[in-house]
């Protein structure tokens, strides 16, 4: 699996159509963020349902709407693209970063820089193992991929959060996970927008604060879901 | 003061190196990092041994020649400043001090602790200059330039090219070197004229070289002796992005006779 993903990184690198400059393709890398990024918030309204007292109810109805709904359906595919070129981009981008310094330092740098800036790639791939864990709890138990846990329909989100978080182990993975997405999303929001050009002693203390603030804020909404049913539930 | 000192010694860029150390005594704290490396050096040589190879010469701070990664940090502990600026009263008596060469594949170690930069010279040689004479010392206000540019375009240009960002920089970037060089060039009338191809042009040259992405750590910042700041990588990533999108094609003139 490694071994073939390594050979299509490999051939992807080579590809001559895809050899941009570095700066463009951080610059769609950015763009791919800020799209997940503002996916996230609306992610989280909808997660944010499942705290009503109401059996699960509204968040049923916003499930059945996001999954029916012909422009959230063209809106899907539009965010899976996403997704893979912000993920393969970043693993392209990683490597060629690493090949740029083959021979390391004896002393590991102690240069003080912004809080783990220097782990997007490993904040990153917990987050694509949560996602691939996601995608299997949800996404392919709707498509009919993965069979459904016992005595749920597969269309059935609440149960199937329900039968999930019942398990303390999977919640504290699932918080581990937002705790990191919570670093990355630090850290790349005001990148995106230093790499997009936008940086302005006037305005980039504020993108800085707002980004933090929109991290924190993604980060313990996500967490809260799982908080609640462990302790109330 | 007494310091054991742990250096990089690699006698080609072919053979392989590795970390050897020496101790050096009686160093007042008062001489410069420099001065105690030759001192180690004199006493290489009086035992007979091969004094250690660094890269140095102007010596106060202005010529970008010294390099040295020292305990971790490009340029040692001190910030704003270059190594041979450097003095020992910045480090503990008894310190273990490692010294090592600046890591990039763009910077081939030449020996001991010199890495051959041209590299940097070679970006500048893609674009990093004015193609035509720009004269003499104008009169002042001839040529509008406004304040503000005047003195970002100054902040820029005290880049002395030592490479420490990219020493730096956890994915050996040369963006703080060259967005330094194209915000001198573009914020000025005399350079402007050529800032959209200059842009390009120099970035492509970084990108061939080996140089990695920028990742937005800023580690290039915190360690730049002459404090450039990165809104000069956002400057050149603006320029960059619309020399890309919407720079007009270039008239492709025939040959008519």
């Amino acid at each position: 699996m490694i071994l073939f993903f390594s050979i299509a990184l490999k051939t992807y690198c080579m590809n001559k159509l895809l050899q941009f400059s570095s700066i463009t393709g951080k610059v769609i890398m950015a763009l791919a963020g800020v799209f997940l990024v503002t996916f996230l918030g609306v992610h989280l309204g909808i997660n944010l349902l499942l705290l009503s007292d109401d059996g699960g109810r509204s968040f049923s109805v916003a499930a059945e709407f996001m999954s029916s709904n012909p422009l959230i359906r063209i809106f899907e595919i539009v965010l899976f693209a996403g997704f893979l070129v912000h993920i393969v981009l970043g693993l392209v981008v990683s490597r060629q970063n690493r090949a740029s310094r083959p021979v390391g330092y004896v002393v590991a740098n102690r240069t003080e820089t912004s809080f783990l800036s220097k782990y997007m790639l490993h904040s990153g791939i917990v987050v694509l193992i949560f996602l691939a864990l996601h995608f299997s709890d949800y996404y392919f138990v709707k498509i009919g991929l993965v069979a459904p846990p016992e005595g749920i329909g597969p269309h059935d989100f609440y149960a199937m959060t329900l039968h999930l978080f019942s398990s303390t182990w999977y919640a504290l993975f699932y918080m581990f996970c937002f705790v990191l997405l919570g670093i990355h999303l630090n850290h790349a929001i005001q990148s995106a927008f230093q790499t997009m050009g936008w940086n302005h002693t006037r305005y980039m203390g504020a993108v800085k604060v707002a980004g933090t603030i929109y991290s924190i804020a993604i980060s313990l909404g996500f967490m809260v879901i799982p908080l609640y049913f462990i302790l109330f539930r | 003061m007494n310091y054991t000192l742990k250096i990089w010694r690699q006698k080609s860029a072919k053979e392989r190196g590795e970390m050897v150390s020496y101790q050096v005594s009686g160093i007042s704290a008062e001489i410069s990092f420099f001065e105690m490396l030759d001192i180690l050096n004199q006493q290489l040589i009086a035992e007979g041994g091969d004094p250690v190879a660094f890269d140095h010469d102007c010596r106060e701070g202005i010529c970008g020649t010294c390099s040295l990664y020292i305990n971790g940090r490009p340029h040692g502990p001190v910030r704003g400043v270059t190594t041979c600026q450097l003095h020992m009263r910045s480090f503990s008596d008894g310190e273990v001090i490692h010294i090592e060469p600046w890591r990039s594949k763009a910077f081939p170690v030449v020996r001991d602790l010199v890495v051959d930069r041209s590299a940097l010279d070679l970006i500048i040689q893609a674009g990093g200059y004015v193609s035509v004479n720009s004269g003499g010392i104008p009169d002042a206000n001839t040529i509008p330039v406004p304040k503000h540019h005047a003195d970002t375009a100054f902040d820029a240009a005290a880049c002395i090219g030592c490479g420490a960002c990219v020493a730096a920089c956890p994915n050996a970037a040369a963006m703080l070197f060259v967005s330094a060089k194209v915000s001198h060039l573009s914020l000025l009338p005399q350079g402007k004229a050529e800032a959209v191809k200059r842009v390009q042009k120099m970035v492509a040259r970084m990108d061939e070289l080996g140089f990695g992405n920028c990742s937005n750590t800023y580690a290039c910042e915190v360690e730049c002796p002459k404090l450039i700041s990165v809104t000069n990588i956002a400057r050149m990533n603006r320029e960059f992005l619309s020399a890309k999108l919407f720079s007009e094609k270039e008239k492709i003139v025939r040959d008519s006779i």
